[in-house]
């Protein structure tokens, strides 16, 4: 069984000359200009940006050269990915204008495989959210049902995909911020490998934590973005001077004599719509030839605390630097300090400061050894329940969220119940491994389900490849239809 | 120092390092350019930019660790979180709780051992000036941020509270200065701030008491100024003390031109960094392979060039106190070199000290990049009497100008002919028959009298030459004349 | 071992104050209810006896990551100093300072 390639397909039809850059990006400007008025994507359409790729693309195919695997594919950009002279926001009114004098390595090796970039995406504020909803600019919509989130905080790239805005478009995961929303969505999400696609131009939320990671309609097109963004760079001291494995060719091995451990953890918690979902995708794999048992790995329940006691500690380092003086928003006052208080009071959103306090309490004298360094020895045994899992199994199969894609609203007023819908990413991000959510059938609300495979470090083949089978084993998918023209 | 008290001192120095670039990025890293044009997104704190470590920055503090007799370790660096402008990140990048050199010692000229608790590597910040009409923080109604010291590589020198006067604080932190200018880690500029020192200061009654109260004193920008701000704070505590009052653990300015510290703030007003390890780089390990191999590329330290003068100087005789002086200035200036060849080439060691002190370090730069074979054929000539002291003198400085050359051909193209014996002797005679009375107390006078008549007689006899003869040449007709 | 202490208010003031942030009472109020319902979630973490276990502060375990003392070309000074709040004579340029750095 092969998995749709609808990029590869779109690249070599432009890199053939048989369809034009210009005319794919023409036709995904006008999906959004009539569609995104209702989900709210993108904080920002950079399509004159767009149109000059794209006639650039046209050009080297003129001439006789090849653009690159993603040519003329239309991406669409985390608005936390650093993009030269294109405002980068993080969804927050602290760096609203903000016109980063550089692009992030991954922009740059987009650029360099011939994608057109069309625009930025909504996001929760600094990546700190699971719905979207903490944006500065205005929540983004589910586009299979406009009234329920999409999941975040990789939100508007999630939606941007399922809308079929764009085919490919790149997240960040500190939690579950591909993988979630990629689940509420319908679509394809990775959180790669800690180390493998480089963090330089990642806007950072949690460094230890941050990886950016591919969302597609189809595993193959994930296999293939992460193909392009992932390898060593210099500029990242966290990335992994190794060849990182090249995932797209490995994607129809098969997963005959592979080992599956259902992660009981994982299910426990979900619902049991979701739960029925990933049993059904366990037995599709078992059906593909993989030997599937039941396995736990109790130091998972821990990740859920730990993490909200690491990525606020390091977030409220990382976001110490927005004080007013080298860029973005200030608010004037009387002395430097007041300024610095009253420009943070102004420029960050209620969750951002919730993080921020949290981060700053738990390193804060008296506290540190109870609360931060507990939950890196917390981390320490979470790494070592997934090496025991993995001497069994090759992979680990869970849903990716609890539930299915809740109401805008429900969960904003209690922050914890929040956070608990990130409960099976979590510990994938605390360990550093890779894991990808892919859609399987709906729940009983007819909404997405995803489940996830995860796998040990540099496993992105493997998981991907097993990602394959699931796909193809899917109840399809109806594509959500969007009220042209209508705002909500 | 009052009697019947005794001071603690521990000094903390900062050093930059003499990289190419920053620490984390591939800036400049000069002193005195226009202000924000050696930044990047990551000295400038811009988000999404990520540090990577300068390699030369971490082989010279392994250079500092190895001429500082460190145990140099595997490393870590945390953030050390504090808002201040001149902090592009409002964080700084440290090395907290395992740095790279622990556990040395520096020995003082006057035999004392100070150990080193650590010495560490951490970023600079950026530069911040006040406007206002004093130009100080207190008054000014706004300040201007420059980030071109921002990531600058740093060394943190932690001295053990070994000095016990304010005498061995300032040889401390000028013999540490040697070390490092000697290592190649550092100019040691204290006037450009590239080597700045505090000092953690207590008194007691006697060394079996137990440390007394400290307070930090910042603000030390001249060694003068160290010796100055440790005897007005140790007084200014050992009065506290006398008074019936106690010394409070604070932070103190020393300002120079009132003579006196101020405080800054107290230990409660103690300010939580927050330290935690830095996620966006790695451990720092060292194999001996790499130790070893920094420690090849470094010349002798100060104190063991030293030795090697004086032990050349001892060969020849008694070592006076001025030579020894000269000794550590050369040493100091990175001359000694000059010194060692013009030996090996055959000169005395006394008068090749004397020239490298005296005249060579006049021009400190152009002597450092002076061929030695040039220098070492002058003071062959000025020995051998061809060249007198005076004609010698002005052809090395000849030779310092043109930044080297032929000293037989300067002295030619300046005229200066060597003497020959019959002239010099004829020349002599002429002098002494012109001032009888003056001959006579030269012959017979005390040892005094003739010591000075002997100089009289000699100037007179380079006015009379337009000092082309040799002083000691002189000297010697004289003795020979006398009855 | 047990978790500390339920956070305070004072505390959270506090926190408010060293992450430069300011609040006004009834977000005062709000945070210290919330951040205590994180933190007692987090009980199960803070209450665990995990002595001799080593923290885990990078997941991937890499050393000695280096870069060459090379010169790397700067930004364009107008175009950073265009980007910020407020400049005088090329420098960036902020409020009355209070005091020296802690």
């Amino acid at each position: 069984m092969t998995s749709p390639r609808p990029s590869t397909f779109l690249a070599n039809a432009v890199r053939s000359g048989a369809r034009s850059a210009v005319d794919v990006l023409e036709e995904h400007l006008a999906l959004i200009e009539s569609g995104d008025g209702q989900v709210h994507a993108f904080n920002l359409v950079t399509a004159d940006l767009a149109r000059q790729q794209a006639i650039a693309v046209d050009r080297t195919v003129h001439a006789g050269e090849d653009p690159g695997p993603l040519a003329g594919v239309p991406v669409a950009l985390k608005d936390n990915l650093c993009t030269r002279g294109v405002p980068t926001t993080c969804s927050s009114r602290i760096l609203e204008g903000w016109r980063p004098p550089y692009d992030a390595t991954v922009v740059d090796r987009l650029h360099r495989a011939g994608a057109v970039m069309v625009g930025k995406t909504n996001m929760d504020e600094f990546a700190m959210g699971s719905s979207t909803e903490s944006s500065a600019f205005g929540p983004t919509r589910n586009p299979h049902d406009t009234s329920r989130v999409p999941g975040g905080s990789s939100g508007g790239s999630a939606a941007a995909v399922a809308a079929g805005f764009v085919p490919l478009a790149l997240g960040s995961d500190t939690g579950g911020s591909i993988r979630q929303p990629a689940a509420l969505c319908g679509v394809v999400g990775m959180k790669p490998t800690y180390g493998t696609v480089s963090r330089y131009g990642l806007v950072a939320f949690a460094s230890s934590l941050d990886q950016i990671g591919p969302l597609a309609t189809t595993v193959a097109d994930a296999a293939l973005l992460f193909d392009v963004i992932g390898g060593h760079d210099p500029c990242d001291s966290t990335s992994l001077n190794r060849p990182t494995p090249r995932v797209l060719s490995v994607l129809d091995d098969g997963v005959a004599g592979l080992a599956v451990g259902l992660l009981t953890e994982f299910l426990d918690g979900a619902d049991p719509d979701v739960v029925a979902r990933t049993r059904e995708a366990a037995r599709a794999l078992a059906a593909a030839g993989a030997r599937v048992e039941e396995v736990s790995v109790p130091e998972v329940s821990l990740g859920l605390s730990a993490y909200y006691l690491i990525a606020p500690g390091e977030a409220s380092s990382n976001l110490a630097r927005y004080d007013g003086v080298r860029y973005g928003l200030r608010v004037d006052a009387a002395d430097t300090v007041a300024m610095n208080r009253a420009t943070r009071s102004a420029g960050f959103g209620a969750e951002v400061k919730r993080r921020i306090m949290l981060g700053t309490y738990v390193l804060s004298a008296g506290y540190m050894d109870a609360y931060y360094n507990q939950a890196l020895r917390v981390r320490t045994k979470i790494i070592e329940g997934f090496a025991s899992a993995y001497r069994r199994c090759d992979v680990l199969l869970g849903p990716t969220t609890p539930t299915t894609a809740f109401p805008v609203g429900a969960k904003t007023g209690d922050p914890l119940t929040m956070y608990l819908s990130d409960v099976c990413t979590i510990p994938t991000n605390l360990a550093g491994h890779p894991a990808v959510s892919v859609p399987f059938g709906t729940g009983d609300d007819g909404l997405p389900v995803g489940v996830q495979l995860l796998g040990p470090a540099l496993s992105e083949g493997t998981i991907l490849k097993v990602a394959a089978v699931v796909e193809a084993a899917a109840p399809p998918l109806a594509p959500p239809v969007l009220a042209v023209g209508d705002r909500v | 120092m009052k009697p019947g008290w005794e001071m603690v001192i521990g000094l903390e120095v900062h050093c930059e390092l003499k990289t190419a670039t920053k620490l984390f990025c591939g800036c400049r890293n000069v002193f005195g350019d226009e202000p924000n044009t050696n930044v990047c997104p990551v000295c400038l704190g811009l988000p999404g930019s990520l540090p990577v470590i300068n390699q030369k920055a971490v082989e010279l503090a392994m250079a500092i660790g190895t001429a500082l007799r460190c145990e140099i370790r595997p490393s870590t660096f945390h953030r050390k979180n504090y808002f201040y402008p001149d902090q592009a990140k409002d964080y700084q990048i440290t090395q907290y709780d395992e740095p790279i050199n622990v556990n040395g010692h520096l020995d003082l000229p006057d035999g004392t051992r100070v150990g080193i608790e650590r010495a560490h590597m951490e970023e600079d910040t950026g530069k911040t000036s006040h406007a206002g009409a004093s130009g100080r923080i207190h008054g000014a109604d706004y300040s201007l941020v420059d980030y071109n010291r921002s990531g600058v590589p740093l060394v943190e020198i932690v001295s053990a509270p070994d000095m016990r006067s304010s005498a061995q604080a300032r040889a401390y932190a000028a013999e540490l200065r040697a070390v490092l200018i000697a290592s190649g880690a550092s100019d040691g500029k204290m006037e450009e701030g590239s080597m700045r020192v505090d000092a953690n200061v207590s008194v007691r009654r006697s060394p079996d008491e137990p440390f007394g109260t400290r307070c930090e004193i910042k603000n030390l920008n001249s060694v003068r100024s160290l010796g100055r701000a440790v005897e007005y704070e140790a007084d200014r505590q050992i009065a506290l003390i006398e008074s019936g009052e106690r010394v409070v653990q604070q932070t103190r300015h020393w300002d120079e031109d009132a003579g006196r510290t101020v405080a800054l703030r107290s230990k409660e007003d103690a300010y939580d960094y927050r330290y935690f390890l830095e996620p966006d780089l790695v451990p720092l390990v060292p194999d001996s392979e790499w130790i070893d191999a920094v420690g090849d590329t470094m010349g002798p330290m100060p104190a063991v060039r030293r030795a090697r003068l004086i032990e050349l100087l001892r060969d020849a005789g008694d070592v006076t106190e001025s030579q020894a002086d000269q000794v550590a200035t050369v040493v100091d200036l990175g001359l000694d070199g000059l010194v060692m060849a013009a030996v090996a080439g055959g000169v005395g060691s006394g008068l090749a000290l004397a020239r490298t002190a005296n005249e060579a370090a006049t021009d400190v730069e152009a002597a450092r990049h002076l061929d030695p074979e040039p220098f070492v054929a002058l003071l062959t000539m000025e020995a051998a009497g061809t060249l007198s002291a005076t004609q010698a003198k002005a052809v090395l400085a000849d030779l310092l100008s043109a930044g080297g050359g032929d000293p037989a051909a300067i002295a030619a193209s300046r005229g200066f002919e060597a003497m020959s014996e019959d002239s010099l002797a004829a020349t002599v005679a002429d002098v002494v028959a012109a001032h009888p009375e003056d001959w006579e107390r030269y012959c017979h006078g005390d040892d005094a009298d003739r010591k000075k008549l002997s100089q009289f007689f000699t100037g007179l006899v380079m006015k009379a030459t337009r000092g082309q003869a040799d002083g000691k040449a002189v000297a010697a007709e004289l003795q020979r004349l006398r009855p | 071992m047990t978790g500390p202490e339920r956070l305070t208010r004072d505390e959270v003031a506090h926190v408010a104050d060293l992450a430069r942030l300011e609040l006004t009472e009834d977000e005062l109020e709000l945070f210290t209810g919330q951040l205590a319902e994180v933190l007692d979630h987090a009980a199960d973490v803070a209450s665990l006896d995990l002595t001799g276990v080593a923290p885990t502060a990078h997941a991937m375990a890499v050393s000695n990551v280096l870069r060459p003392d090379e010169v790397r070309p700067a930004l364009d000074r107008d175009e950073v100093l265009g980007q910020a709040p407020s400049v005088e004579d090329h420098r960036f340029r902020v409020p009355r300072l209070l005091g020296d750095a802690p």
